[in-house]
């Protein structure tokens, strides 16, 4: 059914926006405050808004966050719309999660990892108290002033063995959701950027889905690391590649258990999860998703949800989801009033009928 | 296009390669404060921007498979010519123009072996410390959280 526009409400329309700005304001005897704050100690609201509005900038996204009262999808969407005024200069090169420098990187599958496992600044380990008097956290101990080094990703070790599926390899141009629309089927190469970008709940839903049998892909998590990376840009009138800065990102190997199928033996098959910022449930989520939609690929039946790369990748947008799950409550006066008309007649004809009988 | 490197030896590359890639992590208020101790830049005309844009953060499939991807940061850039006709590029992640004006007029000196040795000591030498500085801070808090787990005995043998 079509949309069909409607006029008048300005007044009205200006003083819900004046209560709104009134509202996201709070208390006005409290201190108000600044995206900066956001930046520094809600870093992990940042990172969510940065992956699902598909755009690394910390300072935007905190300012989208303080502008959206903490509605972390509204935020996502400020940042989706502000990207639509920026051009497009230039492709990175693919960084090398490789050699990022690791604030965390664990291992659920070996206990002597090479390059050993690092906790970072989890919160895994923690009670879930409320903590109602937030003392001051300790100084940093810098007395230990060490060089990292890199430490190879634990796929990289298995795969060794022959044991582990290789990385898909390919030069051409990766597909760009931003550049052309979600189409179908979609190459491994979309279906990680639309991930990427996908909301996590949703992403963790399905993921949690595939765990409790509906399409169960037995994981291991091969590697969690979060860090930073590199990002570097080979401007054509340099002709060289150069690094523009770092950004923090979290990626998780999950191994998956694989009886083998008429074309492929047995062996561990991979998901694979990439996302800004630290975000450990996202990765996690991601990676289960993406092995659960190749399926199709390695021969395995498409019964869940999750395995159904179409269904997943149509709806794990939420800035996309909401805009059609919350246009319902737009005026829609003309559009019920027909809806309204066909009832009637239903009614007036089977009621005549019912007379006749 | 701009600029044409294409007859330079890989050193100067590389050497360029290293102070555009400390200049883009530095904040502006720290290249500031190291050109109190540098010579005065020379003048100088854009060529282009500063502007503020995006670029397509790529990553791998699997880690080192083929790339896809991942995600938009933002990005400026500007590109100058200096008084001794040499040009600049300064690229770097974020939306800081006068920053990334700044990284240009440096490129541009850098490249000049009369002024390359001065600004070097005075810009880049010092903000890459910084640099290592603060990458070894957060790699002590991270080696502090370096763990190893112990398997205890399980009912499976």
């Amino acid at each position: 059914m079509a949309y069909v526009a409607v006029k008048g409400g300005e007044v009205a329309i200006g003083a819900a926006h004046a209560w709104l700005a009134r509202v996201r304001r709070g208390d006005p005897s409290l201190p108000q405050i600044d995206a900066v704050q956001i930046e520094a100690q809600l870093g992990r609201a940042v990172d969510r808004v940065m992956a699902e509005g598909a755009l690394y900038d910390r300072h935007l996204a905190a300012l989208a966050i303080l502008q959206a009262q903490g509605d972390l999808i509204e935020a996502a969407f400020l940042l989706r719309a502000y990207r639509t005024t920026l051009p497009r200069l230039i492709d990175t090169e693919p960084v090398d999660t490789g050699a990022m420098r690791l604030h965390r990187r664990i291992s659920a599958i070996f206990k002597d990892l090479p390059g050993g496992q690092r906790l970072g600044p989890t919160t895994d380990y923690t009670h879930r108290l409320l903590d109602f008097e937030r003392p001051e956290p300790e100084p940093v101990i810098t007395t230990i002033a060490r060089t990292a080094s890199p430490a190879p990703r634990a796929t990289d070790l298995l795969g060794a063995e022959a044991l582990l599926e290789p990385d898909p390899s390919g030069t051409g141009e990766p597909a760009d959701l931003t550049m052309a629309a979600l189409g179908f089927p979609a190459g491994r190469d979309l279906r990680l950027q639309t991930l990427a970008r996908g909301d996590e709940g949703f992403l963790l839903a399905l993921g949690y889905s595939t765990q409790r049998g509906y399409g169960n892909t037995h994981p291991f998590v091969g590697e969690l690391r979060v860090g930073e990376v590199a990002v570097a840009i080979t401007p054509p009138e340099l002709g060289f590649a150069i690094e523009i800065g770092d950004i923090t990102l979290t990626e998780c190997q999950m191994v998956n258990q694989f009886a083998g199928s008429k074309a492929v033996p047995p062996q561990f098959t991979r998901g694979y999860g990439l996302c800004f910022g630290h975000a450990d449930r996202r990765a996690i989520a991601m990676a289960l998703v993406d092995r659960s939609m190749r399926a199709e690929d390695l021969g395995e039946d498409v019964k869940a949800p999750a395995q159904n790369a179409e269904f997943v990748l149509s709806h794990c947008d939420n800035v996309e989801a909401t805009g059609f799950v919350e246009h319902l409550k737009l005026p829609h006066h003309v559009d019920f009033q027909s809806a309204l008309e066909t009832i009637r007649a239903m009614r007036r004809d089977a009621e005549a009928s019912d007379a006749r009988l | 296009m701009l600029d044409d490197l294409s007859g330079r030896a890989p050193k100067t590359i590389a050497a360029r390669q290293a102070w555009l890639g400390v200049l883009a992590r530095a904040s502006l208020e720290e290249m500031r404060s190291n050109l109190a101790d540098a010579p005065d830049l020379p003048d100088y005309t854009i060529l282009r921007g500063p502007e503020t844009g995006m670029a397509m953060a790529r990553g791998r499939i699997g880690g080192g498979g083929a790339a896809f991807n991942l995600g938009e940061m933002t990005i400026t850039r500007c590109s100058i010519r200096d008084a001794t006709g040499r040009v600049g590029h300064g690229y770097a992640a974020g939306r800081d123009d006068a920053k990334v004006e700044l990284i240009a007029r440096l490129d541009a000196v850098l490249q000049n072996a009369a002024t390359f040795a001065a600004f070097h000591a005075a810009i880049i030498v010092p903000l890459a410390k910084t640099r290592a500085d603060r990458w070894a801070a957060i790699e002590a808090q991270a080696a502090q959280t370096n763990v190893n787990f112990f398997t205890l005995a399980t009912m499976r043998t």
